[in-house]
Parts: C-alpha cells; sequence; structure tokens
C-alpha cells in the first residue's frame, strides 16, 4: 500500500469535562475523497481544527507523507497544502469577493491581479463568480463558491469541507459534487465532513464514523447502505416519523398579499406572500436562508407587524396585532435561532418558559409572575420532550443544541397553539433529536392544529409535510402536495438555480435517492 | 433684534481659519475612535483619553518648555488609557459600554489630580508653520496656510487612516476583525492583538487632540477643559458612517458652527448664548437620530462586530 497523504495517529482531544476525541487514528490517501461521518458532538469539529492548526492536540500524532506534521497556525498548515472550507463563519459580509479571497491567502497578490485569477479559476472549475460583488449580496451557494475558490488559489493537496450542503439547492450541490469530483481527478484529496449519508455514498470511497469522540468503524460507504451508516454512527436503530393520514380540516391561517420591507440591509423583503394551512395539516416552506425566511417568521409572530388584513387566523385579521394578542388566540412562533430569539441564554429554563407561556398558561396572576406554576410548567416541558437538562434552574446557554431546541419547540407545542410556525427546527440537532421534534410537531398536526414548517433541509420538509412551497428571493411559489413530488421539481421550485441549468439533468438522478432515505439522510 | 447686530463686522476669512482650528481636536480624536470602531470596539473613553492627554501633554510641555515633547507625552498618556481599556475588555472580557464609561470618569478625575498647580501656568508656545509665499496668497493663505504644524498632522492622519484602511493588507485585516472577528479568527488573524493595536492608535489619537486643546486651542490647561469633545468625536463617528473624509467634512462642519456661535455673540446676536452653545450638540443629535432611524440606517454599514465582545473558543 502507498503511503497515505495524511495519517493521524492515535489523536486525543479533552477538554474540561469533555473528551472530544479519544484515541482517533486513520489515513486519508492521495486522490481521495474521505468521509467523516459522526453526529453533532461526536468530535468531527475538532478533529479538523487539529489537521487546520486552530487547536493542539493531546496526544497523538499527524504524518503528512510520512513526515511528522504539527501545524501551530493555520497558516502552517496551508503552507503544508492543507486548506479548509468552512460551514460558516469566515466570510465578511461588507468587503467583496476578491477582498474576502485575500483574507484567506498568506501572501495574496495586489487585489487586481487577484481579482483576475478569481475569474479565471472560478470559470475553469465551473464555479462562476464575480469577483466585485459584495459577499453580503451573495446567496449560499455564492458564498461557498467564494470560500472553495479562496482554498484552490493555495493550490492545497488536501482540502477539508465542513457540512458544505447544508445550505445548497439541489442543483447547487450537483455542481459542487462535480467540481470535488474534478478535485480529485487532479491528485487531490478531501476530507468531506458530513451527516447526510446519501451524499457520502455518491461521492466517497472511504468513511470514517465517529461517536462520541471515537472512532467506531472505517468502511467504504459505497458497499453500506445508508440505514447501516445511521446506525454506527447513532449506535441505535432509528425510527422514521410515522403519521396516519389526514382529514380535510378548515382553513385555520390564511396569509394574503403579505408585503413586508426587509429590516436590515441584508435581510430580504417579502413580496406579496400567499398560502393557507388547514386544520390538520403541515405546510413545508422550503428555500435556502436569507430568502426571506427570519422576515416571514417575524410577520407571523408580531415581530413585524403588516397590513392587518394580509394574515387572519380563523377568519380574523391579525396583521396589525402584537405577539401577545397572537399569542392568545392560538397562534405561537418558534424563531430560528435559539440562542437569543428563541430563549434569553443567561435566563433560566423557568424564565424561559414564562416569557411565551404567561398568558396561555396562566403563569402571571394579577401583574405577578407564579414561580411555581412557571416552574411546574418548565418542568412539564422538560418531561415530555425529554430535554436532558439537570432541572428548570439551568441557564438556557448551558444546554446543547438539540436540547435547547427540543425545549423551544416544546415549550410552544405544550401550549396546545391552534397554528405553530417554526423555522429551522432542527438546525444543527442530532439525529434522535431531529427525530423527536418532527414526530411532535407531525402529532401536533394529527390532534388538529395547522402547522407551518420553514426549513432549508428538503428531506425533513418532504418527511413532514403534507404540502411543499418553496421561498425565493421574498417570493413563495404556490403550494404543491408532496405525495408524487419529484426533488428535481422541488429544486426548480427553488429556483436560485440561475447559471446553473447545466446540472440540472444530472440532479434529478443523484438526489432522487434523498428522498428515499429520508430519516438516514437527517441522521 | 437682529437688525441691531452688525454682520459686516464677521470676516468669513477669519471664520474658515478658526473652524480649521476649532475642528482639530475632535477631528483628531475621531479619526482614533474611527479605527476602533473599524476593528469592532467600541470605546466610550474617548472624553477620557482626550483630557488626560490634555494634562500630560501640558505637563510635560511646561517641565520641557518644549510642546512637541508634551505632544508626544500626549500621545503615550492616551495610549496607556486606552490600554488599560484593551486589557479590561479584550483580556478580561469586562463589558466594553460600562469599561468606556469608567474611563470616562476615571480620566476627568485623574486629569483633575494631575493637573493642580497647573492653572494659571501658560504653557510654551508652538509655532506655525512657515510656508513662505504660499502665505501670503489671498484669501487662500490665510485659511490654508498660516496654521499650526497640528493642524496638518491630523490632515495627514486623516489621508494615512484612508489609505491604510481601504489599500493596506493590514487595514483589511483590521477591517475583517470588525467585520467578523469568529471569521478572522477561524482564518487564523489574532482578533485580540488587532484590536488591542486599534484601541492604543485610538488613546494616541485623542490624546494628541487633547494636547491641541491645553497646548494651542486655549492654551491653558482647565480642570474639564474638553467639554464634552470627546462625546462629539464618537458621535461624528456615526455621523460619517465609519468613512475617514467623512469624519474630516463632519469635524470641520462642527468646527463651522462652534466658530459662528462665537462670531455671531461677539458680533452682538442679542439671543442668549446657551442657545449658541447649544446649537453644535443638538444639530448632532439631530443628525444622529435621522441617520440611524429606518431606511437610513441600511446605508449605515457599521462594523458587523461592532461592541461585541470576543471569545476564541478551541
Amino acid at each position: 500500500m502507498s503511503m497515505p497523504l495524511l495519517a493521524i495517529e492515535g489523536l486525543t482531544k479533552t477538554y474540561p469535562g469533555v473528551i472530544a476525541n479519544q484515541d482517533v487514528s486513520f489515513a486519508i490517501g492521495e486522490g481521495e475523497i474521505h468521509a467523516l461521518l459522526g453526529e453533532n458532538g461526536a468530535g468531527k469539529s475538532t478533529l479538523v481544527k487539529a489537521i487546520y492548526g486552530l487547536i493542539r492536540p493531546d496526544a497523538g500524532r499527524m504524518l503528512w507523507r510520512g513526515a511528522p506534521y504539527a501545524p501551530a497556525a493555520p497558516h502552517e498548515a496551508r503552507a503544508t497544502g492543507v486548506a479548509m472550507v468552512f460551514q460558516h463563519f469566515s466570510l465578511f459580509d461588507a468587503m467583496d469577493v476578491a477582498e474576502n479571497v485575500a483574507l484567506g491567502m498568506d501572501s495574496p497578490p495586489p487585489i487586481r491581479q487577484l481579482a483576475a485569477n478569481i475569474a479565471q479559476v472560478s470559470t475553469d472549475y465551473g464555479l462562476p463568480l464575480d469577483p466585485h460583488r459584495l459577499v453580503g449580496d451573495l446567496s449560499a451557494g455564492e458564498r461557498q463558491r467564494v470560500e472553495i475558490i479562496r482554498c484552490l488559489l493555495q493550490n492545497p493537496q488536501l482540502l477539508i469541507m465542513d457540512e458544505p450542503t447544508s445550505v445548497l439547492t439541489p442543483q447547487e450541490v450537483e455542481i459542487l459534487f462535480q467540481t470535488l469530483r474534478k478535485l480529485r481527478g487532479e491528485g487531490r484529496s478531501i476530507l468531506y465532513i458530513s451527516h447526510k449519508l446519501d451524499e457520502i455514498r455518491a461521492l466517497c470511497e472511504t468513511a470514517t464514523i465517529l461517536r462520541r469522540g471515537k472512532l467506531v468503524a472505517s468502511c467504504d460507504p459505497r458497499q453500506s447502505s445508508a440505514r447501516d451508516l445511521a446506525e454506527m454512527m447513532v449506535g441505535t436503530a432509528l425510527q422514521p416519523p410515522e403519521r396516519a393520514g389526514r382529514a380535510e380540516g378548515a382553513v385555520l391561517l390564511q396569509v394574503e398579499g403579505l408585503n413586508l420591507r426587509a429590516p436590515s440591509a441584508f435581510g430580504t423583503s417579502l413580496k406579496d406572500v400567499s398560502f393557507a394551512v388547514q386544520a390538520g395539516e403541515i405546510l413545508g416552506i422550503g428555500g435556502v436562508a436569507g430568502n426571506g425566511q427570519d422576515e416571514l417568521l417575524a410577520a407571523l409572530s408580531g415581530e413585524m407587524r403588516a397590513r392587518n388584513g394580509a394574515i387572519t387566523l380563523e377568519g380574523r385579521p391579525l396583521g396589525r396585532a402584537g405577539p401577545n394578542t397572537r399569542r392568545a388566540l392560538g397562534l405561537l412562533c418558534a424563531p430560528e435561532e435559539r440562542l437569543g430569539h428563541a430563549a434569553a441564554p443567561d435566563m433560566s429554563l423557568t424564565e424561559n418558559a414564562l416569557m411565551t407561556g404567561a398568558q396561555r398558561e396562566g403563569l402571571v396572576r394579577g401583574g405577578f409572575i407564579d414561580w411555581t406554576r412557571a416552574r411546574g410548567f418548565a418542568e412539564q416541558v422538560i418531561r415530555r420532550f425529554d430535554v436532558r437538562t439537570p432541572g428548570p434552574d439551568v441557564t438556557a446557554r448551558a444546554l446543547s443544541g438539540g436540547n435547547l431546541q427540543k425545549f423551544v419547540i416544546g415549550r410552544e407545542i405544550m401550549q396546545r397553539p391552534r397554528v405553530l410556525v417554526v423555522n429551522q427546527p432542527t438546525w444543527g440537532v442530532d439525529a434522535a433529536a431531529a427525530a423527536a421534534i418532527r414526530q411532535a410537531l407531525m402529532d401536533l398536526a394529527q390532534n388538529g392544529a395547522a402547522v407551518v414548517v420553514i426549513s432549508q433541509d428538503l428531506d425533513e420538509l418532504l418527511a413532514v409535510a403534507d404540502r411543499f412551497c418553496a421561498l425565493n428571493a421574498g417570493r413563495l411559489s404556490a403550494p404543491r402536495a408532496v405525495a408524487g413530488l419529484s426533488m428535481e421539481q422541488v429544486g426548480l421550485m427553488l429556483g436560485g438555480a440561475g447559471d446553473m441549468e447545466v446540472a440540472a439533468d444530472n440532479a434529478a438522478e443523484t438526489l432522487a435517492q434523498a428522498r428515499s432515505g429520508v430519516v438516514h439522510a437527517e441522521a | 433684534m437682529i437688525a441691531s447686530m452688525d454682520l459686516s463686522s464677521i470676516n468669513p476669512v477669519v471664520l474658515a481659519a478658526a473652524l480649521m482650528v476649532a475642528a482639530t481636536p475632535i477631528l483628531l480624536a475621531a479619526i482614533g475612535e474611527l479605527v476602533v470602531e473599524k476593528a469592532g470596539v467600541l470605546n466610550l473613553g474617548v472624553e477620557g483619553m482626550m483630557i488626560t492627554g490634555a494634562v500630560t501633554g501640558f505637563a510635560f510641555a511646561v517641565a520641557t518648555g518644549n510642546p512637541y515633547l508634551g505632544m508626544l507625552a500626549a500621545v503615550a498618556g492616551g495610549a496607556g488609557l486606552a490600554l488599560i481599556f484593551a486589557l479590561l475588555t479584550q483580556y478580561l472580557m469586562a463589558n466594553q459600554v460600562a469599561t468606556g464609561l469608567a474611563l470616562t470618569l476615571f480620566g476627568l478625575g485623574f486629569s483633575a489630580l494631575l493637573g493642580q498647580g497647573y492653572s494659571g501656568v501658560s504653557p510654551p508656545r508652538t509655532p506655525r508653520m512657515d510656508f513662505g509665499p504660499l502665505a501670503d496668497i489671498p484669501v487662500l493663505g490665510p485659511i490654508l496656510f498660516r496654521h499650526d504644524p497640528l493642524v496638518y498632522v491630523s490632515l495627514i492622519i486623516v489621508a494615512a487612516v484612508w489609505w491604510f484602511l481601504r489599500y493596506s493588507r493590514a487595514g483589511r485585516i483590521l477591517r475583517a476583525v470588525g467585520e467578523n472577528h469568529d471569521a478572522a479568527h477561524a482564518l487564523g488573524y489574532r482578533v485580540r492583538l488587532v484590536r488591542v493595536a486599534a484601541i492604543a492608535f485610538g488613546g494616541a489619537c485623542a490624546g494628541l487632540g487633547g494636547a491641541y486643546l491645553s497646548l494651542i486651542r486655549v492654551p491653558q490647561w482647565t480642570e474639564g477643559m474638553t467639554a464634552g469633545a470627546g462625546w462629539i468625536a464618537l458621535a461624528l463617528v456615526v455621523f460619517a458612517a465609519w468613512r475617514p473624509w467623512r469624519a474630516l467634512l463632519g469635524a470641520y462642519l462642527f468646527g463651522g458652527i462652534v466658530t459662528l456661535q462665537l462670531t455671531l455673540q461677539a458680533a452682538g446676536w442679542r439671543i442668549p448664548v446657551e442657545y449658541l452653545a447649544m446649537a453644535p450638540y443638538l444639530v448632532t443629535i439631530v443628525v444622529l437620530v435621522i441617520m440611524s432611524s429606518g431606511r437610513a440606517r441600511r446605508t449605515l454599514s457599521a462594523p458587523g462586530s461592532l461592541g461585541r465582545p470576543f471569545h476564541a473558543a478551541g
């Protein structure tokens, strides 16, 4: 066997109270796309940060083509030939593409020459990009191209990609895959981190699976089923969400001709958005983040006021009503950002439960807080939604993403809403928690509530929703029944394909699999 | 009434020249704070750093008999106080707003302590620049070419900051740190180091601005002599939408109002002095309200990480 490009031997990293990586060993060969699989918190990020020189491992060593490799800082890693495309946190909105690329390089050429290089490389690899555009104005797919091109300009041997497809449309995913295969053809190696198993099976030839910081298996993902991979990752068998057929109900929430200006420079204005949700129905709203999702949720929750007749709940106009009025009438919302929007990070779970539950649960009497009842309500949410926490006095910040998400969604569901609107309900949540949240949403609809799920995760929407529509640049497409909807049609509804017609043909076949493996895909 | 006032006594050339002098201290403080905020740090201690610079500059100039050594001392004094802020906010994670306010209060008290015994003392004179024949050009000469060196230094600093932020690699890194510190950290930039350097620069500029007051503009030491100039400088940064040349424009606009106010009083405009003295501050408030409301806010383009504490994770 030839010498691997990068060998990792017995790597261990501990943080106070947590073992992030324990004795992890594996090797990445030359010209190989190597998958790193694991749930959130399995230690993938820590491992990758060690390779990229952002942290130092406590024990173990790395070998680069047989020579010891211990980068003390990212620029050393880059000098060796390692480049990384981050999941988030690495672009600067208020700067243009060329400046963003320059910031990722150790000795960038003058900006004008760099712009020319960017234009050249982006055409070579089929990733069109204008170097002079402001990054804040780019779509998620285009932003990722900026990152990839930033890496490619440094001619890396090993490209690390952390969850690259989580924000892409199906067409964009296919373009990305073509680029990655082309890079492999040039003899470069790619370390591909994901929890979307169908992608990994389509792209990678080796997979390393981590669970709770330990290596549990190395395998060829093309030879294993998605279900097997998921079970290796999670450690237990997963239950796909289940629900009985539904009966036609009365329209509970009606939105008609909703126009709303974005509150911030990089937000998206809503343009003539109309839809209706019936009792017992789940409406899925797909689309890449930044296309008006946050604004739509704000309009529905009452954080932003609209024309009074634009939003009606059971025939009652509510467009101008504030959040408390809407809550009292049964329209509840769970926003995307857990820390800071859905929950106050430094307040206890009891206090957080009180904040939205005060009215409907009668937690405030005569202007005074009934702490006993508030605490009781928080405890109920914790018990019923299996929130892993020592108790309701813990601050929201102390909970893991999945547990807090279960808490904030559970908090709304426990208030027996007539209509529930959730934005990205399983973003950054591990597979087991995601399954629990989806099941809870489906049970809620089953019991006669109307549910609106806004999500970027198409697999999720196709699994839970009865009807699907797409939000693109602030416009909402007409809803279509999920039954019988193909991934290709979904992709076209999402739009944002623009310069990607080429890929549309291939998109269908590669992504058709994704539909079949809904549960595993998220696992 | 107005009819009784003698507008002919107002000489526009003198007014324009005085405007540049009146604007220089706040321009210096504002351009320093602009760099600090571009790096994502909100230092509300400008007033405190200015007055510390004013007193250290004054004391050193008196002790050495050399105004330029005094100015250097003011730079060191302002930067020194700023480094306390840097230590507290960047390493001990103290709240930036509270620490900045504390810095102002501390600076006011500390300068009063240091300044005891300097009241009524005259500092060494700072000579004006000699531009030879340029100074004799009609109109332009008196306006542009008969000032003290610091007026020109302040203009050079504005130009240098503009060039630095726009064209240099270090400036790009500084903007990156201010725009998104998590991203800058992920790319391997030393967020804290950049910020500490920016804070020190801001303190140095504020100190120099203070020294301009005590050594050139007034020139004398009195307790609390900055009289809110530091706050105006802070407002100016927002007014300028974090752009150096706009800060210059804003500072001169403000200097113009101050000068006009003084001239109008001298010309016998019979409205209470207090209204005129309030005018610049009222204008600042109005501008801030207009700029931070609704639509205008979008074009403000404040640095993305402004005022947010940075915790290096992992």
